[in-house]
């Protein structure tokens, strides 16, 4: 009877995941994958014949550089993100539950607001004349206001600002799973702080960083808004390729290649951290 | 082999303001295997804890074959622990779990093989090396948590509850392992649980714990024949608590009455005064059921039967009103002794196996120190 009750209702959630992955994720998925094998063209955008072009352009050494530059640039910010949030997180672990609670509201509270007008925001705290000049200049730490704004280094705030919660919620979840007890078990057989930390905790919390480093790396290639309003109009990321192909140059095929290059990036880190799940075992059979 | 190995004067530990451990003392002796026993929250994990150096005294000192080891670092101890969920990393093969501690002291490569693989095939799991601990039973865990252990050759080994974890026939299977594996290293072993039967069968020496304070330090016999008090003689084993009334008190003997039978008594080693009462304890298996037509003993009926297997459990009502516990082997001569429900009976005891008691609440320990040290 259960059973009579429970197939029905299985099949029809199923149905509706895999109608939804296959209309709204693979469908678009594979008109990308279309557009980036077709011909430039200015009237429709797109047209016959199909050719590896788009692909060959790539390597342009023009984007080139704006691929490396841009892969540099979410290199940084993923380094700043593992090492504010690495700590954080494993300092939030060790607090009591209620102001565990508390941290990750506040850390969320921020996603309630458009990330672009908290970009906007950050323009403001960073411009000439903007909060942060004009303290410091207020209180006669500096003579002329500091060029801040329009740089990459503006672009990387931004972009840590922005991602920072995605590094530290994947790290919090393997902290919170960190079993005190091997930590103790290591110190017992005559492991210091740092042997510990190296051979026990980091290890350990390995999938957490591959989680957040999945999460922060290649959306950071991505926020083109963050490059436009913080670096000023110039191609940083890969993001602002793939905006202006679509938007100002009209290559479609080009910027349809250059997403698929994103997206295989992206699986290639999910079978990294795959992989790194499964050296783990299904461990925790406590 | 009789000298105290660890020391531990005056050691208090509160958590919070409360209390856990309170100016606790005890020697350890070298080649022992001692238990802590306690319900849960007694302070028995904290005490192996502040051993282990997990968790430091807030006053007291900690000594180790005369080394005060009271603030040293877990690393720096020359004593290893298993943890109650045996704590192996699960990132490491067997051999990597058990190979870590040589590794922290920087052991060379070949020792540390030869170490390790001799500490495998001592808890026979030799071919399990190259297995991570998901793929192992709970008692193969169990096991290697223990080579992991040994295999630095400590003075002491802690264990946290190891066995709790574990169905009841492999617990009974690495009981025996356990006491071997002392026997075969030689190593003192602090092995900490709740369970009475455990810490009877297995130690040398029993530590009975509660709220933070030693009730009773004695071997198991003592602990379960000679009960410093109340608490360790309910919390091990089953107990009936009659009361007696002192008739007469003389230099060697008293005259008590219990439950209206007069019985001649060795002297007790507390003070006892005439007209007051004492707490006589009887165990189940003291306990003799007689006939109703006999002409001795006190008259009941049973209300309650209990086949155990090798023993018949049962519960008798005296007239007036008194539970009894018994607990009779069963005898080979009469393969269908048993009882009916309702079934009239007289019950006795042994003269002689009262246990006497004074009356508690109020100061229970200096009596109790008392007798364990007179024990």
């Amino acid at each position: 009877m259960h059973r009579v009750l429970q197939q029905p209702f299985k099949t029809a959630v199923l149905v509706l995941v895999w109608g939804w992955l296959l209309l709204l994720v693979l469908t678009p998925n594979l008109l990308v994958v279309g557009a980036s094998v077709m011909t430039r063209d200015p009237g429709t955008f797109l047209s016959l014949p199909l050719n590896l072009d788009s692909y060959r352009q790539l390597f342009d050494p023009l984007y080139l550089d704006v691929f490396l530059n841009s892969l540099y640039m979410a290199a940084v910010t993923t380094i700043f993100c593992l090492l504010i949030g690495y700590p954080f997180a494993w300092a939030l672990s060790g607090l009591g539950k209620q102001r565990q609670t508390l941290l990750i509201f506040l850390m969320i509270v921020p996603f309630w607001t458009n990330s672009l007008v908290r970009t906007y925001a950050l323009k403001l705290l960073l411009a000439t004349n903007g909060l942060i000049n004009n303290a410091l200049m207020g209180m006669g730490l500096i003579d002329e206001p500091l060029k801040m704004l329009y740089t990459e280094g503006a672009v990387i705030v931004g972009l840590v600002y922005l991602l920072l919660p995605f590094m530290i919620l994947p790290l919090y979840s393997v902290f919170d799973d960190l079993r005190q007890e091997l930590l103790m078990a290591s110190h017992d057989l005559g492991a210091g702080k740092l042997s510990t930390f190296l051979h026990v905790t980091i290890p350990l919390t390995l999938p957490g960083v591959l989680a957040g480093v999945m999460l922060v790396l290649l959306p950071a290639m991505g926020l083109f808004f963050v490059a436009d309003i913080l670096g000023g109009s110039r191609n940083l990321l890969v993001g602002n390729v793939i905006k202006n192909q679509f938007l100002d140059a009209r290559d479609w095929p080009f910027g349809a290649a250059a997403s698929i290059l994103l997206t295989v990036a992206m699986a290639v880190l999910l079978l990294a951290h795959r992989l790194s799940q499964r050296r783990l075992g299904e461990e925790a059979q406590t | 082999m009789k000298e105290a190995l660890l020391c531990l004067k005056n050691v208090s530990k509160a958590f919070d303001g409360k209390t856990v451990l309170d100016s606790l003392d005890l020697d350890i002796l070298d080649g022992e295997f001692i238990t802590l026993l306690g319900p849960s929250g007694c302070g028995k994990t904290t005490l192996l804890r502040l051993m282990a150096g997990f968790e430091l005294p807030d006053t007291g000192s900690v000594t180790l074959s005369g080394h005060d080891i009271t603030h040293a670092a877990p690393e720096h101890r020359p004593l290893n622990t298993v943890f109650q969920n045996y704590a192996l990393f699960p990132h490491m093969s067997v051999y990597d779990n058990v190979g870590y501690g040589l590794k922290m002291e920087k052991r060379p490569k070949d020792e540390i093989r030869q170490r390790v693989s001799d500490v495998l095939a001592m808890v026979q799991l030799q071919d399990f090396a190259r297995r991570k601990p998901h793929q192992l039973s709970g008692g193969q865990q169990q096991r290697v948590a223990i080579a992991r252990a040994v295999v630095k050759r400590p003075q002491l080994l802690l264990l946290d509850e190891p066995l709790s974890a574990l169905d009841y026939k492999l617990r009974r299977t690495m009981q025996v392992e356990l006491k071997r594996l002392q026997r075969e290293l030689g190593i003192t072993f602090v092995f900490v649980t709740h369970d009475q039967e455990e810490a009877l069968s297995m130690s040398d020496r029993v530590v009975v714990l509660k709220d933070g304070e030693i009730q009773q330090l004695g071997t198991p016999r003592e602990i379960y024949e000679r009960p410093a008090n109340l608490f360790t003689a309910r919390f091990v084993g089953e107990t009936n608590l009659f009361p007696g009334y002192l008739a007469a008190v003389n230099d060697r003997a008293i005259t008590l009455d219990i439950l209206g039978l007069r019985r001649t008594l060795q002297k007790p080693a507390f003070t006892v005064r005439e007209g007051e009462q004492v707490n006589v304890l009887l165990r189940p298996e003291d306990i003799r059921v007689l006939a109703p037509e006999d002409d001795h003993g006190l008259a009941g009926k049973v209300v309650e039967r209990n086949y155990k297997g090798s023993t018949l459990d049962s519960v008798i009502h005296l007239e007036d009103g008194t539970e009894v516990l018994a607990s009779e082997f069963f005898d080979e001569d009469d393969p269908t002794f048993d009882y009916r429900l309702g079934e009239p009976v007289r019950v006795s005891w042994v003269d002689g196996w009262e246990w006497l008691l004074p009356v508690e609440p109020e100061p229970v320990n200096e009596e109790a120190e008392g007798l364990a040290a007179d024990a």
